[in-house]
């Protein structure tokens, strides 16, 4: 009896993984029979990877839900109730930095960068050099994010308006671009999308909704969002400076 | 056989190499700062186990399944005798429609069911009382992101510059920023952020750079990129259309009532 909850309840997990999955799976089967009508390619390979994907993804998920989301938000509040500003801040850094090292979608794309860049002649076409470009993209955009976190949480502080700093992010991005060497625009651009998916938002949104309850006079609504507005835009400009030493 | 297993462990030691920093705070704030046991000590732990594995299964599907697909696609909507053309005659953009339609569909399909976005719904519509329509705030979302998604693969295939495009998107999201009631746009910046997901980032990376170099006369080092950057770029713009849509009605209603009153 219990081993029947236990496998039902694997099931019902392999299900949220797979939820994830459906919508891609159905365009492209519908894509592959109506529109392409063709053999798809390496069709085996695709789904033994699929599955990888959904039991990879299934105990990912299950993992921050029981261990480190729990931790992660009653730390956030606890700091926040606190009251020392340089924990604070420390804190914030830290969870900016470490959850965007271990961000799967920004290993998937540093790893895409370094083929391209290799193969483009960007870079040196060997493991080593490539591995050490990945490294360093994965490196300036977490520290970007750390940087994003802490000006978002001096902001819920100090009540600076959003949009002054937003607006003024994109001017900063505007002038990267005109000195970063070509090469390096796009994949910037893209980083600062990256960098916000399955770890960071989770424990950055309760990190910034629980310090505006925890401060008086401060709405969730208007100063809890945001951290993540400045989590996408601080990695574009990072990005672009790590460009910048690397290419030359 | 034994490729494979070594393989896994390389793999496997580079995500608890992943992992290592959270860990390492984790346990720094807690015993030194906060000076309190780890609650659920058991949990964390079993917790951190599975957060390694897991991402190790997730890259090697990664390489096996995500970037394939994206890939795959990329070349085959864009092959030559796919759109009707001989290899050697110049393409218009137009004959690549497909790939927008995909792009799109991709787009809508993945961002509709997107957990995290899900998440912030339901939290705008509590933190708002009701203002923000969750099913709607998604819908408006999720167009942002198939309209983002058709751009940019149109932008790859004529290979105009990226930033033209975001330079015009950030000015619109700066004028409708000014004119958009201040509660709402941190909410609608968020909303870019959190459209792209774990699974959707690879597929369209792959897209974007298998398109870049199916397409003759594109360069994947320059033209490859700035999928995501669409992805997250347009949503904030479709945000705040609904949110300046909402005070117009209101406006409306406001005026109505008055003359009402009259």
């Amino acid at each position: 009896m219990v081993y029947r909850n236990y496998f039902l309840l694997i099931l019902k997990k392999l299900k949220a993984a797979f939820v994830d999955l459906v919508p891609i799976i159905l365009v492209v089967v519908f894509f592959q029979s109506v529109v392409i009508q063709q053999p798809f390619p390496e069709i085996g390979e695709i789904i033994i990877g699929i599955f990888f994907v959904i039991i990879g993804l299934m105990l990912f998920i299950e993992g921050l839900e029981i261990g480190l989301f729990p931790i992660g938000e009653t730390m956030a509040y606890a700091l926040a109730k606190k009251g020392s500003v340089f924990w604070l801040i420390t804190f914030s850094f830290a969870l900016g930095f470490s959850t965007t090292i271990a961000e799967p979608a920004l290993i998937a794309v540093a790893k895409e960068a370094s083929e391209i860049s290799s193969g483009a002649g960007l870079i040196e076409n060997n493991k080593e050099s490539m591995e050490s470009y990945a490294m360093g993209l994965r490196l300036s955009v977490a520290f970007s994010v750390g940087l994003a976190i802490v000006i978002g949480v001096l902001r819920i502080l100090k009540g600076w308006p959003l949009y002054y700093l937003i607006i003024g992010g994109y001017i900063l991005v505007m002038l990267m671009t005109i000195i970063a060497p070509p090469e390096i625009i796009g994949l910037a651009y893209d980083a600062g999308g990256v960098t916000t998916s399955t770890i960071t938002v989770p424990l950055v949104t309760a990190l910034g909704v629980g310090l505006a309850t925890v401060i008086k006079g401060r709405s969730p609504l208007v100063d809890g969002f945001g951290l993540i507005a400045f989590a996408s835009l601080l990695p574009m400009i990072f990005v672009m400076a790590f460009g910048i030493f690397w290419f030359k | 056989m034994i490729d494979f297993f070594t393989d896994l462990s390389v793999i496997f030691l580079s995500t608890i190499t992943d992992v290592l920093p959270i860990l390492i705070i984790i346990v720094f704030f807690q015993l030194v700062v906060l000076r309190q046991p780890i609650p659920h000590l058991k949990k964390v732990i079993l917790g951190g186990v599975y957060v390694v594995v897991g991402l190790a299964f997730f890259l090697i599907g990664l390489e096996k399944a995500l970037f394939p697909i994206g890939k795959i696609m990329a070349t085959q909507l864009s092959d030559p005798t796919f759109i009707g053309a001989s290899a050697n005659e110049i393409t218009s953009w137009t004959s690549y429609y497909w790939i927008y339609i995909f792009a799109a569909l991709i787009g809508f399909s993945t961002t509709i069911a997107e957990p995290s976005l899900i998440a912030i719904a339901l939290k705008a519509d509590e933190v708002s009382a009701g203002t923000i329509n969750p099913v709607i705030l998604r819908i408006t979302v999720a167009i942002g992101v198939a309209f983002a998604l058709a751009l940019g693969t149109f932008r790859i295939v004529t290979g105009t510059p990226l930033y033209l495009y975001i330079m015009v998107g950030y000015i619109i999201v700066i004028i409708q920023t000014i004119f958009t009631p201040k509660k709402f746009v941190a909410l609608a910046y968020d909303s870019g952020g959190v459209t792209t997901s774990t699974v959707t980032v690879p597929i369209v990376a792959a897209l974007g750079l298998g398109l870049s170099s199916a397409v003759p006369g594109r360069n994947p080092a320059i033209d490859g990129f700035g999928l995501i950057a669409f992805a997250s770029l347009f949503p904030i713009i479709s945000v705040l259309g609904y949110a300046q849509l909402l005070e117009l009605k209101k406006r409306l209603s406001n005026i109505k009532t008055h003359k009402n009153e009259v």
